[in-house]
């Protein structure tokens, strides 16, 4: 099967040394990555730091995602408008979704279903059943629909709009709009606390991050960066994510090139770490020992000790990085 | 593109537009976007707006160039359906705010004056109007309305005059000043280190303005004119070109061709027609320009694509400004929820006022003299090269103050 694959992606002169890695790696956590000028996913042994594969997907991958036992990886195809599914141990394209037009982000129901994908020509959300592809609702919401969060009890969803520049959030019993939150020029992404008693979504352009109470739906404070010697319109926080146990935030600033680490509890920023160029989105590894970042503009990726919070490696992939995920 | 080279003759030479009639524009207002229909289960779209934003667009068409590329010719509905989707991406937020958005457009002709054209938009309610005319109108206009809550948006008008001495304080300026333009290419140019300059003017009065903007910006970033001339070759010389165009550029050494021709008379027509093998950047060639069809980064691919879908053609400048014009209330109108034109005016001067213009960072409003400071694409025909401010061209408060007139450099004083 893997050979298949691999051959049939022209890689046949890489083959054999690719399956001679690729084999033992199972065992450890790999990361996957979008590469979304080269049209492929790198995969990474998190044990090795190497990349071990390069898979061939459709068109201008940007989001991704994996099912919550880490077993499939969702792709979002931009440029094929459709969702790809590929099974994360042999790495084959077990099939493909519906997804409107230009999907750009999507989330997963925590039960691993349904579907939430943003489709960013086309002001909409749309709602796809992931065992059946049937197409459950589409939502309509601001210009240029990106960032997609998801409560941890599944009961809300929220996109931002980046020419809108609002979080909408919905009500994914009934999928009705029940709140729209103003927040900062050009918000890239919706991240809810484990606990799911904060929402945390960042303004690109306008280069905050708001962070909201569920209970009210109310932007408790805006969290804006400083970082000498750094032009303030070059700060432009994109990625987000929040450890388990609520400590700690990582954002990344874009071509800022540095990803912020806020404490979580007080909200004030505590750190800088010097990445690659462009940073976007972020990814932990299953264990949250690591964080990886997506460094568009390098094309590569940094790999962050968590608990030190320092940058301890970074590794090559394709050509405009954007999207990781990591599976156990 | 292909239709409109096949009906070439007839629009072009017949752009007697009279004012587009009412029914008309009202073609224009239920705009909401096929793909995003209005929340029909949301209270919102039964119990009608709270704030209707009226914005009223006039264009005056410029006059016709001798000749025209097929390449170029201008869509009838150029620059008026970059503000048609403002409105639609107005009215895709604004509807979770019960905000609507409504667009009326004038066509005035070449010859007419644009005064009572405004008028009409401002009897029939529009406090926020886009002004496509030329500059002495313009004054005309801003001059009339002095006293009332009128916003007035100059999309079109490049003259440096209108930011500086003869700025008033009832005009916002979209529209790149012609210094913001050839400040952008010299940025560029001198980090090239490409910095002998021949410069190439022709016979309008506009060029003249261009070819001042191009000096002015040469010995501000320190580059050198080393050889100037006027085309005088007349209005159609592509048969002649190249016999003539050689001579013609017999200057000596120069690193760069700079060529002066709003209209598109004969810039067109000097590469590979030059005497010795060098580059042609300004208004043709390396052009600088607020917006072009190859520009896709930093989202601008969304916005180039809605359009498309829209007006199934790419995107120009102008349909860029009069978008950026409508969009610029629009935004300011989420913070207000109020069509109170004093109101828009403040947010947007406000401080913390910025515009997602998918150039990678804010555009907003100088205080001084209302102009946009935004980033200036630097292109040719198919590809976009760079984007300036160029790095390395430092300022004290935002590099975006580094094109065009800065702070110490007004001479505006609103009255």
């Amino acid at each position: 099967m893997k050979r298949q694959m691999l051959l049939s992606t022209g890689l046949a002169t890489l083959a054999g040394l690719m399956l001679a890695d690729a084999l033992p790696a199972e065992a450890s956590p790999r990361a996957f990555v979008t590469n979304e000028r080269d049209h492929t996913m790198s995969v990474v042994d998190m044990s090795t730091l190497k990349v071990t594969n390069t898979i061939k997907t459709g068109r201008r991958p940007r989001g991704i995602i994996a099912s919550p036992d880490g077993k499939l990886i969702y792709v979002c195809a931009s440029d094929d408008n459709r969702v790809e599914v590929y099974d994360a141990a042999t790495l084959k394209l077990v099939k493909t979704l519906r997804s409107g037009p230009d999907p750009e982000l999507f989330v997963l129901h925590p039960s691993g279903n349904p579907l939430y994908i943003a489709n960013e020509d086309d002001n909409m959300v749309t709602v796809v059943n992931v065992e059946n592809n049937d197409l459950i609702a589409e939502i309509p919401v601001g210009v240029e629909p990106e960032g997609m969060g998801i409560s941890p009890d599944g009961k809300y969803m929220v996109n931002t709009s980046e020419t809108t520049n609002m979080a909408h959030v919905v009500d994914t019993s009934n999928n009705e709009i029940i709140e729209n939150i103003l927040v900062d020029s050009r918000p890239r992404i919706a991240e809810f606390s484990k606990d799911g008693k904060q929402l945390w979504v960042s303004a690109e352009v306008g280069g905050t991050v708001a962070v909201i109470d569920p209970a009210t739906w109310k932007i408790v404070k805006k969290i804006s960066f400083k970082i000498p010697g750094v032009a303030d319109d070059a700060i432009q926080p994109v990625g987000v994510r929040i450890t388990k146990d609520g400590s700690k935030a990582f954002i990344a600033l874009g071509p800022a090139n540095r990803v912020a680490v806020v404490n979580a509890k007080t909200l004030e920023v505590e750190k800088y770490l010097l990445v690659g160029q462009r940073v976007w989105q972020l990814g932990f590894t299953p264990d949250e020992k690591f964080l990886l970042s997506t460094n568009g503009n390098s094309n590569d990726i940094s790999v962050i000790d968590v608990a030190d919070e320092k940058v301890t490696k970074s590794v090559t992939v394709g050509r405009l990085p954007w999207g990781v995920v990591v599976v156990p | 593109m292909m239709r409109m080279a096949g009906a070439v003759g007839a629009t072009l030479m017949a752009m007697v537009y009279t004012s587009v009639p009412a029914g008309a524009q009202e073609a224009v207002a239920p705009a909401a976007p096929p793909a995003s229909p209005p929340l029909a289960a949301k209270p919102a779209a039964t119990i009608g707006p709270e704030q209707t934003f009226l914005i009223g667009v006039v264009r005056q068409l410029p006059e016709p160039p001798p000749w025209v590329a097929p390449l170029q010719m201008p869509p009838d509905d150029l620059g008026i359906a970059g503000a048609e989707l403002g409105i639609r991406d107005n009215l895709t937020s604004g509807r979770f705010l019960k905000l609507d958005y409504k667009l009326s457009s004038e066509i005035v002709p070449t010859d007419g004056d644009p005064l009572p054209a405004v008028q009409k938009l401002v009897e029939a309610g529009n406090r926020f109007i886009l002004l496509d005319v030329p500059p002495d109108a313009l004054l005309k206009i801003a001059d009339n309305y002095k006293d009332r809550d009128i916003v007035f948006i100059n999309v079109g008008a490049t003259d440096d005059r209108l930011r500086q001495k003869d700025c008033r304080a009832n005009v916002f300026h979209i529209a790149p000043s012609r210094s913001m333009l050839t400040d952008a290419l010299a940025q560029f140019l001198v980090t090239k280190r490409w910095q002998n300059w021949f410069l190439m003017v022709g016979r309008t009065d506009n060029d003249k303005l261009y070819g001042e903007a191009v000096k002015r910006s040469a010995k501000k970033f320190g580059a050198k004119i080393v050889a100037e001339k006027t085309w005088d070759y007349g209005p159609d010389a592509r048969a002649t070109a190249q016999s003539e165009v050689p001579r013609g550029t017999q200057v000596g050494e120069y690193d760069l061709l700079i060529v002066a021709d709003e209209l598109g008379e004969f810039g067109d027509i000097l590469p590979y027609n030059t005497w010795l093998p060098r580059p042609i950047a300004g208004t043709q060639g390396l052009m600088a320009l607020s917006w072009h069809p190859t520009m896709e980064n930093w989202g601008a691919s969304q916005l180039q694509s809605r359009f498309f879908k829209q007006s199934k053609r790419m995107m120009q400048p102008l349909d860029f400004q009069m978008w950026q014009g409508v969009f610029a209330v629009g935004s300011a109108s989420l913070k207000t929820r109020n069509s109170d034109p004093a109101k828009i005016e403040a947010q947007l001067l406000s401080p913390d006022y910025d515009l997602p213009v998918f150039k990678g960072v804010a555009a907003s409003f100088r205080s001084w003299d209302h102009q946009l400071r935004q980033p200036i694409l630097l292109t040719h025909a198919t590809n976009t090269v760079t984007l300036s401010p160029q790095a390395g061209f430092l300022h004290q408060t935002s590099p975006l103050d580094t094109l065009g007139f800065d702070r110490p450099e007004t001479l505006c004083k609103f009255q």
